[in-house]
């Protein structure tokens, strides 16, 4: 069912869409990082928008992907905008959730003991309580991601897609090779996405292991 | 604004209320479909994960199909099977199927695991059997739970039998690819609500669902599927 001679005619073309994919990726979930961030700051502000927030995040996310491109693609048409309008929508409530919870969780001698020592809310912010929340900002950037890993396939439909424009071209030439080609490659992006970023989550946050062992 | 103007015209043409290609008919497909996948996932996931909670045993299974659940994008599980069961719904139904799976067994194992033990002690001293003690103090705990993996599965199948309209034809998705394919921008738009409704409705009502058996159990669910928000995602 492997034809190897397929894979290696086609090595150039997956090469670069699988490039193409890692970055609709790191665009979409770096965006989406930068966004959430900005929503966080204005709902600590301001936090009777926290409910208005989230459920306009959690609409987002319940809309089907195919249907939020095809949303789009009358105004955006087939474009990387529409790509990633539609893969950052995605990321955030799973990142504003956890930027929140990671945040709350922050023990309050931590905060207190901050403003004794005179900190700026700013400084307080980045210097105390988002470190102390990295362990759940970690996690959520990790299900963003391969969430987005997988939604990443779906844009194939305005032209992009990465692995699954692999797949796609598979499908429509009858090329079994390449459906499998791009099945078995972006599970295993997203399965080291995984991995990855779970070990980066135990690195940048020593503490916590510390504890646990 | 013509594309609301065009819209308005789309939704109040007889023409696309009637016939084989009518909504009636594409809701129908999308729903009879949607709900066909979603009771054959449960038909396997529920016995599967009743047996792996009351029992401990096969976890590593549990987590196994967790783990793949959450790495395998739905549109390419699709279009994997196609070349194997050929274009049509034989080949998106398991495709519907393998994507409900997960988060039904997933909450199910988490939901009977999390059962009271103190409660599953007292049921055993009573003399219950061991079927007894599952089917009336272990389930009863654990609906909730089953329930939001329910809607996780419900809202993920519903969503994806829109792409299914790729390989199987029918449904609502049926609209956005044709619009895609003709530059129809009013039918690009129509399916796109269509199916966002479809979408939102099935979540709503399963919310609801699951805050019955909340208020009746007297606690929260425990989504071990999709947490709120999580230092990462639990074991199983």
């Amino acid at each position: 069912m492997i034809r190897w001679d397929v894979i290696r005619g086609n090595l150039p073309l997956i090469g670069a869409k699988l490039g193409e994919h890692l970055a609709l990726t790191l665009v979409a979930v770096g965006v989406g990082l930068l966004l959430s961030f900005v929503a966080v700051l204005v709902i600590r502000s301001r936090p009777r928008l926290a409910g208005p927030f989230t459920g306009f995040f959690g609409f987002l996310y319940t809309i089907p992907s195919l249907a939020l491109l095809a949303f789009l693609v009358p105004f955006t048409r087939l474009s990387f905008l529409t790509s990633e309008i539609a893969l950052v929508s995605y990321t955030l409530l799973i990142l504003v959730r956890n930027l929140l919870a990671g945040l709350e969780a922050v023990p309050l001698d931590a905060l207190e003991a901050a403003d004794a020592m005179g900190y700026s809310r700013l400084r307080r912010l980045w210097q105390v309580e988002l470190p102390l929340a990295l362990p759940l900002i970690v996690a959520g950037i990790r299900i963003a991601t391969v969430t987005t890993i997988g939604l990443v396939m779906v844009t194939a439909m305005v032209g992009f897609g990465g692995l699954g424009q692999v797949m796609l071209r598979g499908y429509n030439f009858r090329n079994d090779t390449l459906v499998l080609v791009g099945f078995v490659l972006t599970v295993a992006l997203a399965l080291a996405a995984d991995l990855g970023l779970g070990w980066l989550g135990r690195v940048v946050t020593p503490w916590s292991r510390a504890r646990a062992g | 604004m013509t594309i609301i103007r065009d819209l308005i015209a789309w939704f109040t043409d007889p023409a696309h209320w009637a016939g084989s290609n009518g909504i009636p008919v594409r809701l129908g497909e999308h729903v009879v479909f949607s709900v066909l996948a979603v009771a054959l996932a449960v038909a396997v996931a529920l016995p599967a994960g009743l047996a792996i909670g009351h029992t401990g045993r096969w976890e590593r299974i549990a987590t196994a199909v967790a783990g793949l659940g959450r790495a395998v994008p739905s549109y390419a599980l699709l279009i994997l099977f196609v070349p194997v069961l050929g274009l049509g719904f034989s080949s998106a139904l398991p495709a519907l199927v393998l994507l409900g799976i997960p988060p039904i067994l997933v909450n199910t194992v988490a939901g009977i695991r999390g059962t009271d033990p103190e409660a599953v002690d007292a049921g055993r001293g009573m003399g219950m059997t061991e079927f007894e003690v599952l089917v009336e103090v272990e389930l009863p705990a654990a609906l909730p739970a089953i329930i939001a993996g329910l809607r996780t599965s419900a809202v993920q199948v519903v969503a994806t039998a829109t792409l299914a309209a790729l390989v199987a034809g029918g449904g609502l998705g049926r609209y956005i690819v044709d619009g895609f394919a003709l530059r129809q921008d009013d039918r690009i738009l129509a399916g796109a609500i269509l199916v966002a409704l479809l979408a939102l409705g099935t979540e709503r009502a399963f919310t609801w669902a699951q805050r019955r058996f909340e208020h009746r159990s007297g606690r929260p669910a425990v989504d071990a599927w999709r947490p709120a928000a999580s230092a990462g995602w639990p074991g199983f």
